[in-house]
This record gives C-alpha cells, structure tokens and sequence, in this order.
C-alpha cells in the first residue's frame, strides 16, 4: 500500500478550499430552503468556537483551515454543507479479492490442509479489510459518511468472527456506506438480506417447522424497537416470518428458499396475515419505538450522553414524516438547541476510531500503511469487523478502563514522540510542504514490533484457532495489501505549526485540538511535538 | 446495600448468633481470600476432560477422539480425568481439587461471544448484562481502597468479569503496566461526567502502580509456556501487592473443531502445569489456604465428535475448583449421555450461576440477599470448602 508522494492519503484540505465557491453556494441553496431557521435565529456566522465544536462532532478532528473555513458560515450553512457533502461509496480502492466471490474448494488439499489454508486466508483478508477501511477513514473527503457507516455497522453488528467471509463483509459495510445517510427503512431492507448477517443472525439456518428467533429477536430488540416493545410470541411469529430469507451459497447472494417458508398467517405486533419479513420490516417501521430507539442512539453518539426524552420525540416524528430519510433527520439534530448548548461540549468519550483516526488526519500526519493502525484499534478495544457481540461495541464512558486508558496514553505518547520517526531525507522547504503537506518516512523498527503484535492479536479467541493450539507467529503470512510492510507514519510538528494560520495564537492551538479547557496542560506551551504530546495526553484530548 | 451496611448486618448478627467461623473471618475482610478464574478460551470440551468412561455411550459418541480407558486417570469407577491433567493428580489426592459437572443454564446460546458474555456477566440467556458478576459483587461488597485493585485481568484483553464497574486492571506483564502507568495523571478538576470517570481511570492505574512492589521476588519456577507465564505476572501481583480480590488468567485455543487430540492435549499440561504452580507460589506466600482457582468457559462441547476429528458447540460442561480450603471430589450430577437435547447436546444439570453462589457466599461471606442481588436469583451454591 505505497504511495506515490503526490498521492497520499492525508486529504489535503487545498481540496476543500478548491471548492469552497461551489460548496457555499449549495449550501445557500439549502439554507434558502429552510425559512423557519433564518426567523428564528439571524443567520450570524458560527465563529471558530461553534465551527469546532460542530467539525469536532461530525469528522475525524479537523484541521485548523477547516474550523475557520466553516467559522464564517451559519450553522445551517455548516451543517447543510457536511450533509452535502456525504458520499455513497468509497473513494479508496478495495483489495482485489472484494471484486468477485467465490467459494475456494482446493481439492488437491488434505482436509487439514484446507482448513489451514482457508483459516489462513481468512486472517489475511481479515486484516487487509481492516486496513482499507482505516485508509478510507483517513484519507475520505467527507469524514461523516465514514462515521455514519461506522454507525451502522455498530447498530447492525456483524462480526467476520462468526461470518468468516471477508468478503461478504466487505460487501455488508459497502451497502451500509451506500444508505448511510441516505434511507433507514431501505437499509433496514438491505440488512435483513445482507448474507454476512443472515449468517451472523443465524438467519440462514431459520428454516419452516425449525424456526431460529435469533434475527427475529435483534431485529426488534436492538435494530428497530428497543426492549419492552414487544413480546416473545411476537420473536417467535417474526421468526416464522423470515423463514426461507437464505443464502445461495455459490453467489453469496440473498436468496428466498420457498420450499422453507412458512407461509402460514402469523399476528406480529398486534396485526395479523400471512406475513413474509418484508412485511415484518414494514410492520417495524409503522412502530413509532423504532424512529425514538435509533434517534435516542445517533443523540448519544452526536449530541450528549443523556437523550434528552422530549427532543428525541420531536425528531423522531421529523424523521417519521420524513418517510426515514437520514439527511433531514441529522439536519434537526444538528441544528437542535440541545446540539450547541455550551455544557454538551467536550462530553463525549472518543472512540478509538474518533482517536486515532482523529489524531492522524487533523495533524496531517503521513500515513503510508494503514495496517497498524487497524491493529492499534484493535488494542483500544474498537476492532473493525469485529463488534463483541449483536450488541455492538458498549460506548461512551464504556470506552475506557484502565487498560484502554493507559493503551491510548501510550499510543498517543508514541505518535508524538520524534524518536518513532526517522527524519525527513528531504529537507522540504515551507513552499514544498503546502504543496505537499505530508511527507514520506519510514519507521522500519516500530513497524516491525507492531506487525508482530499485529499477529499475536490476529492469533487470539476466534480469529484462529490453529489445530495444536500453538500459535506459531513465524508461520502466519505477512499482511497488506502490497506485503509491504512499511507501516510508516510522519509528523512534523513545526511544519504543523508553520502551516498553521496567522492568528494561531497559544489559546487557539488548544482551541484548535481540545474540546474544552485542558484539565492538566497549562496553558503555556512550547510549539512543538513536545508541546503538541502534552496536549494529546490532556485527560481532555480523550473527549468530543 | 454499601459495604459498611454489610458489615453491621454481620455484626449486629454476630451478638446473637453463633456465625460460622467463615462469616466472621469475611466480617474482617472477606476479600483476604483470593479468587482466580481461569478462562479455558474458545469452550473447552468437558467429555474429554473429566471422563464418564465406564459408560458405553462415551465410546460409542467418540469412536476416534475418545480417551482410551486404560489411559484414563480414574477419579471414581465412572469419571476419570484426561491424562494431561496427571499433573493435578497430587491434588485430587490430598481433597484439594472438586469436578463441578453439569454446568450450564436454560436456553443455551451456542455462540462463543454471546455465551462467554452470559458466564461473565451472570445473565440469563436472554438478558444482557453491562457489568460483569464480580463488578457487582463487587460493588454490592467493596474490597478494601487498600487493595491494589478489586479485579486483576491478566494478559491483557477484555475485563471478562470484572468488566463495567469493578476497580479493575488489566495488566499483560507487572513491568509493562509498570512503565504504562507512569502516563497516568489523576490531578486536575473535572468539569463533566466523562472528564470524573477518566480522572478516576488516572488515579486508580496510578495507585496501583505506586502500590505495586517492583522488587518483590517468588522463588517459584514458573512454566515457560504462555499459560505458566500468565500464572507467573498473576502470582508477582499477588506477591507485589497490599491485595487483590480476584485475578483472571486464561488460556486458548480450546476451540477444538478438528484436530482435538493434539490440540487439547497440549492445552490441558499448560492448565495443570499452571495450576500447580499457582500451588506453589500460594504456599510460598502463605496463601494456598485462602486460595481458589475455579476454571470456566462458555459452554461445552457437542457429545458426538465431528467429521474432522473434533467437536462442535455444545452446551453443559464440567470444571474445576481447587484450592487448599476446598473440599475435593466431584459435584453436581454428570448429564446424560444417552438423554441429549434435541440438536444432539448435553442437558445441564446444574446452573453455572450456582458456582458463582458458592464463591460468594461460601468463599468471601456474602449472605444470602446479597448473592441473590448479585446473581438476579436464589441458586443453591455447591459444598466446595471444607
């Protein structure tokens, strides 16, 4: 996964001011379109303080031309722009083997043999879909669709560890990626068909006379209605509902087993008929629990810990006559009082992706193989593709234990220290660096150690479970996409500061990276990596 | 019910009756006994562990991987052990180690990931938990601030169950989280909920560490595989440390689908050779009396071995419970293994959660009402200490 100079993968915010002209002028359009905004507050620009605050929350961290770039809009302006700016697919390419699915079957293999060569490439692919999708994280133009998508992939969980196809992974996060802000009630369709969660859900196995409830019960209890509303006859009428929603194995398509399916009437949530699980969907959307569970869930993620009971009832009912369509939905949460209050900010916990991902793009560190950082989230407890469970990843304060708290100190204390990067080879003048903010290093040692520790965390529960138990770490192959193991990373923290805005006074730098006062760093500090490390280790750095 | 509450029910108890001398010892401090788990990662397969090899039906379900009677090491004239557990041999003889079997709970989830969250959180099938049992026993019964931590997970990786709640830590080697742990800074004010919890993160690794005795020594030699080296940084905690109500060690993988003879053989010397010097180190320290090592997994193994010379999930299993305070022999009613469960599994015949009732109020002390609390219900414990 090597990059030309000119090609890396730190998105170069030139890009946004390229198109600022064009983006403003949607954004007045849209601005235009929402009259009941413009009477109820003067559309006076956001500042640096409330454009921080709403970058903060809807991307990686963002850069200081960013903050101020969005400071000089309305916070309709701002948020219309970042809902205009979300994409339907990744810009970064996949690894090749996403292109097509098959079923390997090496006959020339032993039994053995094949099972070691199919765990094997499990591992492998397991890793490079990790990798790609931290590479798009970093180097995505529009940072919410990534976040949106890793949302629906937290409320649709799916693990490769039970799935153990790589692809049909791939193929589930493509279609999340796809309606991530775009339609719920087709995305809840997609997903109900998605192979990797027929599998993950057992879905598959669901067959008329042998119902399995265990997709029956997630899709009410943790995708649509939330617990208490509704019962376990009705598990068992859904259950019987989704008989025969299969796989074709060959394909690994959806495929409708009619043979299998009980077409009998069922009576679900108080409605009776012969109901197939498109009904089922259907039936979950009319439930107005469904729009409260999931608003009450993009509130914890994007506005506060503590959903407010009243306004996620209001938005619910906007999301509602909005037939679910997630742009209007997010525009209101966004634009709500609640969002801007003073006290709901700096009081998320990151996530690791928030973090790490966070802490890369909005220095413009150069990253030139992502796979480590992929293992990185593993260690912080966010393993992509790998949720704990149906449940997702327990978040907020959730996040962080004594382990993953001094894990993300010592990764934050690592990227900020000079001594992890070899020096620049190429004495990059200040004209050279805006051109091209990121340079190339290569950090063969650190690299080393983390592929290591990248297979050691490969080679525990579930991933592989070799026969004879011992895990081996010489006999597992190399990983990446291009077995070039050169996971490198660079940062300059004077090029950082030398690039940074003329009013990027002491105050605005901390402005800049913390989301509210620092708790520990005093407010003097030196322009440097060592300045800029004492920052990250803030107790403030952890939170959005 | 806080702590102190706790204590005066004792107390207040102890006037008028006469309480066993293990109650009073816990109205001291309960947590003076120490508790290991051992997590058997990946669902070890009870059959071929503690073996019902007189009964014809254990041939007939394992035709290749079964263990040979003659290389059984007998326990009684039906269970008898796997023979990589001779090591333990010592200890069955002298009462110090208890097979617990029929292990298991209603509605069995046959997903490593939901089941093994089930055994750590305590939940019902269907429940799901955030804190683990031990966060809440915790919670429900403070260990003393002294104390390095409630809950120690070594080797790192989730805090199994002492996750969500508990004072807990999880340490891969004493030097590693020694040196982590100089990052953490606990001083400055917290404005918010989230800036209080971090804050507190920061003082307790940094207690720890400070309270943690780099210089302290164990004589015992520790096995150099994985699972010996996890027993080894448990037992310099333990020794380094003011105290520590419970540690949690593992090993893996017991995910036996193919090639299980080799594979749990193997697996099973690294759980005995363990075991015994967790012995060792204990009765250096003093401590093998008030020490119990109690192993558990997410489920057992399917009773029919597979195509592949392995097994599949399955669901009621049995595990052990050692120590110097324990009552050895076997407990609980082995499942049939002719009577299976519709998809072919053992049916338990006893609820895991009645381990964990042992533990709490056996063990550290805990009255009925708070095991009930703990556990969301009445289960009987089982007689493991003498």
């Amino acid at each position: 996964m090597r990059h030309h100079p000119t090609r890396s993968i730190v998105p170069t915010f030139w890009w946004l001011v390229v198109c600022m002209a064009a983006l403003l002028l949607v954004a007045s359009i849209a601005s235009a379109q929402a009259p009941a905004e413009r009477l109820a507050r003067a559309p006076t620009a956001m500042g640096f303080d409330e454009a921080r605050h709403l970058l903060n929350r809807t991307s990686f961290a963002a850069q200081t031309a960013e903050i101020e770039e969005y400071a000089k809009l309305t916070r309709a302006e701002g948020v219309d722009r970042l809902l205009a700016e979300t994409r339907r697919q990744a810009s970064y390419p996949p690894p090749a083997w996403t292109a097509k699915y098959e079923r390997v079957y090496r006959p020339e293999m032993t039994q053995e043999e094949r099972m070691k060569a199919n765990r094997r490439e499990l591992v492998e692919r397991g890793l490079e879909l990790r990798t790609w999708w931290v590479a798009e994280m970093l180097s995505t133009p529009s940072p919410l669709t990534e976040k949106m998508t890793l949302f629906w992939h937290n409320h649709f969980a799916t693990s490769q560890q039970k799935v153990r196809s790589a692809n049909l992974m791939y193929r589930q996060n493509v279609k999340l990626r796809s309606y991530a802000t775009g339609n719920f009630a087709a995305l809840l369709r997609e997903v109900s068909k998605d192979p990797a969660m027929l599998i993950y859900l057992d879905g598959a196995q669901n067959r008329k006379g042998a119902p399995n409830e265990n997709f029956a019960r997630e899709v009410m209890e943790l995708f649509t209605l939330g617990e208490g509303n509704y019962s376990e006859q009705d598990i068992k009428e859904v259950a019987r509902a989704f008989t025969g929603w299969s796989i074709d194995g060959e394909a690994g398509e959806f495929r409708f087993r009619r043979a299998i399916h009980d077409d009998g009437s069922k009576t679900i949530l108080g409605s009776s008929g012969k109901f197939n699980g498109d009904d089922v969907v259907t039936l979950l959307l009319q439930q107005p629990a469904t729009s409260e569970f999931i608003v009450s869930k993009l509130w914890r993620e994007f506005v506060s810990p503590e959903p407010d009971k009243v306004a996620v009832k209001q938005l619910a009912a906007i999301w509602r006559s909005a037939n679910y369509e997630i742009k209007p939905l997010m525009r209101a949460m966004l634009l709500s009082d609640a969002f801007w209050l003073p006290e709901n900010r700096g009081v998320l916990v990151k996530s690791p992706v928030d973090l790490v991902i966070g802490s890369l793009r909005q220095f413009r560190f150069s990253v030139e193989d992502p796979a480590p950082f992929a293992v990185i989230l593993r260690q912080l407890g966010q393993d992509l593709f790998a949720p704990p469970n149906v449940k997702g990843w327990p978040v907020g304060d959730a996040w962080l234990n004594t382990t993953t708290l001094l894990a993300r100190k010592g990764f934050l204390n690592r990227l900020f220290r000079a001594d992890e990067m070899v020096k620049p080879d190429m004495a990059a003048t200040k004209a050279e660096v805006a051109a091209q903010p990121a340079a190339q290093l290569m950090d063969r040692d650190m690299v080393g150690e983390r592929r290591q520790r990248a297979q050691m965390r490969l080679a525990v529960r579930g991933d592989v479970a070799l026969a004879g138990g011992g895990i081996n770490v010489d006999n597992l192959p190399p990983f990446g996409v291009s077995n070039q193991l050169r996971g490198q990373y660079f940062f300059s923290a004077e090029q950082w500061f030398a690039l940074q805005p003329p009013s990027m006074n002491n105050e605005r730098v901390w402005h800049t990276v913390l989301a509210g006062p620092p708790v520990q760093a005093t407010k003097e500090l030196p322009r440097t990596l060592a300045g800029l490390r004492t920052l990250a280790l803030d107790p403030m750095y952890q939170l959005k | 019910m806080n702590r102190r509450d706790f204590l005066a029910t004792l107390g207040s108890a102890a006037g008028i009756l006469t309480l066993p001398s293990l109650a009073q010892s816990a109205a001291v401090n309960p947590y003076k006994r120490l508790l290991i788990m051992v997590e058997l990662r990946g669902a070890n397969d009870g059959l071929n562990t503690f073996i019902p090899y007189s009964d014809d039906a254990y041939a007939t379900l394992r035709p290749t991987i079964g263990i040979k009677r003659d290389q059984v090491l007998q326990l009684s004239d039906k269970f008898g052990l796997h023979p990589a557990l001779e090591p333990l041999m010592p200890l069955w003889s002298k009462g110090e180690l208890a097979a617990v079997t029929g292990l298991g709970y209603p509605q069995p989830n046959l997903s490593h990931f939901r089941s093994i969250e089930i055994w750590d959180t305590g939940s019902n099938s269907k429940d799901y938990l955030s804190e683990g049992w031990l966060a809440r026993a915790f919670d429900s019964v403070a260990p003393p601030k002294t104390f390095v931590a409630d809950g120690i997970a070594v080797g790192g990786g989730d805090l199994g169950p002492f996750a969500n709640g508990a004072r807990a830590l999880s340490i891969a080697s004493t030097e590693a989280f020694l040196r982590q742990a100089k990052l953490a800074d606990p001083h400055g004010r917290a404005s918010n909920k989230a800036l209080q919890h971090i804050l507190r993160l920061e003082g307790e690794a940094q207690s720890a560490s400070l309270n943690l005795n780099p210089n302290a020594t164990l004589k015992t030699e520790f096995p150099t595989h994985p699972f010996g080296q996890q027993v080894k940084t448990a037992m310099q905690v333990v020794a380094a440390s003011p105290g520590v109500a419970a540690l949690r060690v593992g090993l893996g993988s017991f995910d036996t689908h193919q090639g299980q003879l080799n594979a749990q053989q193997g697996l099973l010397r690294q759980l005995a050779e363990g075991i015994v010097a967790i012995k060792q180190a204990t009765t250096e320290l003093g401590r093998w009396q008030d020490t119990v090592v109690v192993t558990y997994c997410e489920f057992g193994r399917r009773a029919k071995e597979n195509q592949s010379g392995g097994t599949d999930h399955g669901t009621a299993n049995t595990q052990f419970v050692l120590g110097g305070a324990v009552k050895g022999g076997i407990k609980g009613m082995h499942p049939s293994l002719t009577q299976l469960s519709g998809d072919g599994n053992l049916v338990h015949t006893l609820d895991y959660r009645s381990l964990y009732a042992s533990v709490l109020r056996d063990w550290w002390g805990f009255t009925g009402a708070q095991s009930e609390k703990v556990l969301g219900g009445k289960y009987a414990s089982v007689p493991l200490f003498a």
